[in-house]
């Protein structure tokens, strides 16, 4: 185990220092011209010399390529995500928004595992009936709804027209105001949560250890409930981790449509206010959250399924 | 949205309640190919026909919006605004007065192109990534491997954004190559994964050890041996990514980084229609509708096509 874990930390180095130097690449490699970065960094609006002034050094953008490469990961390193456009320090913006972001998540995941999981578990044991057909074909219409068509869909509909929610959040939003925001970005996962279930519970059905279970004479609901369910949310559960990179994605639009003081906000604003520094700010902070969220979604597959930590 | 890609290719195929009968009419005895298989199991598949049905509708649309309305879309008069649907506007005019069905069948256009194009970028990255990587195997492999695990540890979105962003900045337009090159660079990684494993698992079949023994060299036993074996389920991959794309498309002109204002797309028009809602909630429902059944259609798709070549359910 303590081997296993190793061994992912070091591989979490390398794709870490890979997925900033990305990142960084993609924002600042300039070819020798700072003024295309600086274009890019500000959007459209004029700059004064002044401005672009302060911007090349921030950025140190006469340096090298790899040098400046090193200040960004210093700056990372030491949690600095530098200042917005407006001078804002972008760490205390996200200390701000984290909160509202993560119950808007919890929201989300409650709804998909609820839901998700025991649709999922239902049509894999009633594989081919009309619940399991059923299952498929909602799903799929869920994968395939944009969250940009979700979510001002549902906002008007639910928010607006029937008025069952409120249509938007705003400044300190509460719970009841999360709901449905977290419904729509919930919705995704909840149809990937339920087929993987349905395919892994089916699987798992077949399995050698399921048929001892019950030619011992165990009855049905132990075996389904205990030998099968156990080892078939093993994929569910570090799924779940992996999701969260789809979760914020999602996030940047549900929460730009519905008002709420969140990350995925705040980028949302930073990207239509053309806010180049607080858009990659933002940016890394989530890519990081990501390879953790994957790093910790290893090691608890290895905990959960000793097959993986003895390869 | 790259999760949508992950999860269609690392799933094991939907239930297909079809069964698979005795052949229809035999005539010979020459035994079918898997294609051939698989296309006889598609005939029969209802959805793959309503997908193929939907697919080419919006590909039509695309490619001659005039058959659907004599309308220009990008003829607007604020005389007009919010007027009622008519018999010569279907569903009304929008807040700029601009006529919503032909701005939504106009829409189709930058969504196929944008798809089709980054689809033929990815794939050909994947292509050449995942046929390299599965058979060389070795360091070759561990390097592609690696650089594959870094792009994928980059939600598809974020990089965009930032990509976007960057190429919007350098003025090289915002047209729809931007969009095209910012999906292609960053949306091969799961194709070539499923490349990469299939490739491994052609490999070692009898016919390329023969083809080698007769002395075939790498090219003619990569691309008339293996590839031809391989190809399957990355094309359904393939294909379930280009609903992705199409939404990943709508999402970044939603934002603002994708295609900008004077360019028609249902992303931009959805994006302009959401804060007026309240006033009026047609001009926003109308390429909703559009968008997701155009996703829906190439994940339909994809997923008859899986069902089909999937031998796990003969």
């Amino acid at each position: 185990m303590f081997r296993f874990i190793v061994r992912r930390l070091l591989q979490m180095v390398l794709t870490f220092i890979g997925a900033t130097l990305l990142v960084y690449a993609l924002m600042f490699s300039n070819q020798g011209s700072p003024a295309r970065v600086i274009q890019s960094l500000v959007g459209e609006r004029p700059v004064t010399p002044a401005q672009v002034q302060a911007l090349t050094e921030r950025y140190h953008l006469n340096e090298g390529f790899w040098v400046q490469y090193g200040y960004y990961m210093k700056g990372l390193l030491h949690l600095d995500f530098g200042t917005s456009l407006t001078g804002r320090p972008i760490g205390d913006m996200i200390a701000q928004a984290w909160p509202v972001t993560i119950r808007l998540a919890v929201i989300g995941v409650l709804f998909a595992v609820l839901f998700g999981v025991t649709a999922g578990v239902v049509a894999g044991i009633r594989r081919s009936g009309i619940f399991d057909n059923a299952t498929l074909i909602l799903t799929l219409l869920l994968i395939s709804i944009p969250t940009i068509v979700l979510a001002p869909v549902a906002q008007f509909f639910f928010g607006i027209k029937l008025g069952w929610f409120p249509p938007t959040a705003g400044g300190d939003p509460t719970w009841w105001a999360l709901v449905l925001p977290g419904l729509v970005l919930g919705s995704l996962s909840l149809a990937t949560y339920s087929r993987l279930t349905r395919t892994s519970v089916a699987e798992n059905l077949r399995a050698d250890y399921v048929r001892t279970a019950k030619a011992k004479g165990l009855p049905p609901r132990r075996v389904i409930g205990v030998h099968v369910l156990r080892n078939s949310l093993i994929p569910v559960v570090t799924y779940i981790g992996i999701d969260i990179g789809g979760l914020m994605s999602g996030a940047i639009i549900t929460e730009g449509v519905f008002n709420i003081p969140g990350v995925g906000f705040n980028l949302f604003r930073g990207i239509r206010t053309e806010d180049g520094p607080l858009v990659v700010g933002f940016v890394s902070l989530l890519v990081i959250v990501f390879l953790v969220a994957n790093l910790i979604v290893d090691i608890m597959y290895a905990v959960l399924d000793p097959r993986i930590r003895y390869e | 949205m790259s999760n949508l890609e992950s999860i269609a290719a690392a799933e094991t195929p939907a239930a297909n309640p079809a069964p698979t009968g005795p052949p229809g009419g035999a005539k010979t005895d020459k035994p079918r190919s898997l294609a051939g298989d698989a296309w006889r199991d598609l005939r029969r598949n209802p959805i793959f026909w309503v997908a193929s049905a939907l697919v080419l509708l919006v590909v039509v649309m695309a490619l001659v919006p005039q058959v659907f309305t004599p309308a220009d879309p990008a003829s607007c008069a604020l005389s007009r605004q919010y007027a009622p649907p008519s018999g010569r506007a279907w569903f009304g005019y929008d807040f700029q007065g601009c006529d919503l069905f032909a701005r939504t069948v106009y829409g189709a256009r930058a969504s196929i192109q944008v798809g089709v194009f980054a689809m033929l970028l990815a794939g050909a990255i994947a292509l050449v990534v995942g046929l390299s990587s599965g058979y060389f195997g070795g360091w070759v492999d561990n390097i592609l491997s690696r650089f594959t695990d870094i792009v994928l540890g980059i939600p598809i979105l974020l990089a965009a954004i930032v990509l976007g962003k960057r190429l919007a900045g350098d003025r090289q337009g915002t047209g729809i190559w931007t969009v095209v090159i910012v999906l292609g660079v960053l949306g091969w990684t799961t194709a070539s994964r499923v490349m990469r494993s299939s490739v491994i698992s052609a490999k070692n079949q009898d016919y390329v050890a023969a083809a080698r023994m007769l002395g075939a060299g790498h090219g003619r036993i990569m691309f008339r041996h293996i590839l031809p074996n391989a190809l399957a389920p990355f094309v359904v991959v393939m294909t379930i990514a280009l609903g992705g794309f199409i939404s990943v498309e709508a999402t970044l002109s939603f934002l603002g980084i994708g295609l900008k204002a004077p360019a028609i797309s249902w992303g931009i028009d959805i994006s302009s229609s959401t804060v007026r809602v309240r006033e009026n909630a047609t001009p926003l429902i109308a390429p909703s509708a559009f968008l997701a059944m155009t996703v829906l259609a190439f994940i339909m798709l994809g997923d008859a096509i899986r069902d089909a070549f999937d031998p796990k359910l003969r």
